[in-house]
């Protein structure tokens, strides 16, 4: 154990050095490649033009090489394989298209998909935006955001622990010892078995999601309130409004475009939902999605390449307004630089 | 004067905030606080009752035996038999008693209870009792009484004794450590360099790389595991090797972590003011110099900002962890443990407790220590969903 823990920090005092390592060179190399001669005042503008045009591809160099075969080849390699059979061998056409619109399991987990985000964006922004301005009027405003932002920390594992343990449900005459089956015991009901109820099972994993997401978007939003400038609110406030309209007319419309980043990081955040499904339910009762899906294709029987590819292009489909919106939103940013 | 302040003259009565807000924290700490209180409590009592009952008294309702109508020793005209309603070794506060079964607290221990027939029972709160009766006891066997017990809260370190030894959480724990570390450090400088590049150097393209990582930054993990899969195993055949080692799950972090890098840093390290680099630029730096002496340390808010979010990301990731690194139990990080023992222990919330519990202590630590650069952080890059 503990060779393990010292052959780690070795790695990342080896990986450290090494990178500087590559940096240094490739820079001590530009200069032997193209010398700076004092005396030929031509040449030497002509090699520092030659350096200005090599260094940047350099400098980027180790993260272009990262990102184009951890990120960029893989999404073209996904689209080819969803062409071709279960080993990745032999051309299908659109085969497993055609496999994916009949399946039933993949129909589930298209419908519990929209379910999820149709819900959770929703009520994270909401909760997030309740509670920044209500936190930020009290003195202890902080504290309590701290505790509500805390579970922005727990693992979507550790968060299916905690509320497996919430859910649980205890059969015959035992005592409930699942905080939610004692609730309802004690205002008479009778205890449930919460995660295997189909249909409502899905909002009970969303629970999971939107208590650790609600942080985010509080934190986001808060920001945002923080930053509306001071005399729009005291005109309102002067011609008489009260405080419920403030917020609606005044403090929302200000912070549309916050709310609209926030609403968008969590909808890809609940696209690629996996975590929580698997270790909850493993997608049974009727509360597959994709993710899951995708998962179970990628080693079910051996591994199916192709189904699982076109699992993963429908996740990639619908992440892909929210890309684009991004970039435009980042270029419109950089027009200054 | 802010936003909120102003609000505050005219808003709702405060008492209603205070109390809304005292509610929000209550709902979101208490299924946290669930798994720690459980966490220390013993597993017989986990069961039987629930945890919020852990720090008053478990009461229960139990059944015992008096002694024989032979043992009864006459007082006087009465006959009196004692005695303990206590087994050897069992303990506990007796609260009340009572002699039928559907009404078990029917008297309060120490007083003494009138049964009737001439009869009397007193049983105390530790347990000793005295049984008279103005005549001699009938029947063979001792009489039967409920009583209702209180055990006083125990709390123990052994579930985590177990699950760190016999349940391989330890191991996990090292595990973990050994993905997260170097996943964590080792994109950062590739990221800062190429942030520095993309800030500070004129070249052609250099819009499209912009453009290009910002939208890599949302693309979903899912549309990488199939290729890489495949890669991984083909290398791994090709040079004999296992495909599933600790520098591959070290390398798809680093790439998978590296959009989100190079978009902090670079909006960062782009605010930095200009005057500064040119003028070590007029004094004959180098881009290598200028980067490590003057880069490196002015971004620091930022670099802590995406170290933190890269580690809890690491940590808490399951998904990366599952296809790159496997599910054998040797190599097995701190959530897939956790994931098995769900599937193994399912009800024997000690272990579950302890183990989650276990998992979550160093990225809470992490967020309390450090909250105010993961807030910083999401601030500048809240385009990346987790």
């Amino acid at each position: 154990m503990i060779s393990q823990i010292v052959s780690a920090v070795g790695v990342v005092i080896a990986g450290v050095f090494a990178c500087a390592l590559y940096y240094w060179l490739s820079d001590k190399l530009l200069q032997i490649v193209f010398p700076v001669p004092k005396e030929n005042v031509r040449a030497a503008s002509i090699n520092l033009n030659r350096r200005a045009v090599v260094r940047p591809w350099l400098f980027m160099g180790p993260a272009l090489i990262l990102l184009g075969v951890y990120l960029v080849y893989p999404v073209v390699a996904t689209f080819i394989l969803s062409f071709y059979d279960r080993g990745g061998v032999n051309f299908v056409g659109l085969a497993n298209y055609r496999w994916a619109i009949f399946d039933g399991q993949f129909r589930q987990s298209i419908f519990n998909n929209i379910l999820w985000l149709a819900v959770v964006p929703a009520a994270c922004t909401f909760f997030g935006l309740v509670i920044a301005v209500l936190t930020d009027r009290i003195w202890w405003g902080n504290i309590a955001k701290s505790l509500v932002f805390m579970p922005m920390a727990i693992s979507f594992v550790g968060a299916s622990v905690i509320w497996k343990f919430v859910y649980e449900y205890r059969g015959g005459n035992e005592t409930q010892i699942g905080l939610l089956n004692a609730i309802v015991q004690s205002f008479g009901g009778d205890p449930q078995v919460w995660i295997s109820m189909p249909f409502w099972n899905n909002f009970f994993l969303m629970v999971i999601l939107i208590w650790i997401q609600t942080g985010f978007a509080m934190v986001i939003l808060s920001a945002a309130l923080r930053g509306i400038p001071e005399e729009t609110i005291e005109a309102a406030v002067i011609d008489g409004a009260n405080g419920w309209q403030i917020f609606w007319k005044i403090m929302v419309p200000q912070i549309w475009g916050t709310i609209a980043v926030v609403w968008t990081t969590i909808t890809i955040l609940v696209l690629k939902v996996f975590d929580i499904v698997l270790t909850m339910t493993n997608g049974q009762w009727s509360t597959m999605v994709l993710a899951n899906l995708m998962f179970d294709w990628m080693f079910r029987g051996g591994g199916d390449s192709g189904r699982s590819a076109v699992i993963a292009l429908v996740i990639m489909a619908a992440v892909t307004p929210i890309m684009i919106w991004n970039i435009r939103q980042a270029n419109k940013e950089m027009g200054g630089h | 004067m802010n936003a909120a302040a102003s609000l505050r003259r005219i808003g709702l009565p405060r008492l209603v905030v205070h109390l809304s807000v005292l509610l929000i924290c209550i709902i979101w700490l208490i299924p946290t606080l669930g798994i720690l209180v459980t966490s220390f409590r013993d597993p017989a009592q986990i069961t039987s009752s629930g945890w919020w009952t852990a720090f008053t008294s478990a009461s229960q309702t139990t059944a015992s035996r008096l002694a024989d109508p032979s043992a009864a020793r006459q007082e006087g005209s009465n006959y009196v038999i004692s005695g303990s309603v206590f087994e050897e070794g069992q303990g506990g506060t007796v609260r009340a008693f009572g002699t039928r079964v559907a009404a078990p607290a029917e008297f309060e221990a120490g007083q003494p209870a009138d049964l009737g027939d001439g009869e009397t029972l007193t049983v105390n709160g530790d347990g000793s009792y005295t049984y008279t009766k103005n005549g001699p006891f009938e029947g063979e066997r001792g009489r039967r009484v409920y009583l209702q017990v209180a055990t006083p809260p125990t709390f123990t370190t052994q579930n985590y004794n177990t699950v760190l030894t016999s349940q391989g959480i330890g191991q996990a724990f090292v595990n973990s450590l050994t993905v997260a570390i170097p996943s964590t450090i080792i994109p950062i400088l590739i990221a800062a360099f190429a942030a520095y590049a993309l800030s500070w150097m004129e070249f052609p393209g250099r819009a499209l790389i912009i453009a290009m990582v910002v939208g890599l930054i949302v693309v979903p993990l899912q549309m990488s595991l199939i290729p890489l899969l495949r890669m991984y195993n083909e290398i791994g055949a090709f040079f004999g090797v296992p495909s599933r080692s600790y520098a591959g799950i070290w390398l798809a972090h680093s790439a998978f972590g590296m959009p989100l890098a190079i978009y902090l840093l670079r909006n960062y390290i782009a605010g930095l003011p200009k005057e500064i680099i040119e003028s070590a630029r007029v004094d004959g730096a180098s881009d290598f110099e200028i980067f490590v002496k003057i880069i490196l340390p002015l971004s620091f808010p930022a670099l802590a900002s995406f170290s933190i979010f890269q580690f809890l990301w690491t940590w808490n990731d399951l998904l990366v962890a599952m296809v790159f690194l496997g599910t054998n139990r040797e190599q097995l990080v701190l959530t897939g443990a956790l994931n098995a023992l769900l599937g193994s222990m399912g009800g024997r919330w000690e272990i579950l407790t302890a183990s989650a519990f276990i998992s979550i202590l160093v990225p809470l630590l992490v967020f309390f220590g450090l909250q105010r650069y993961l807030v910083r952080g999401l601030l500048a890059g809240s385009v990346k969903g987790g």
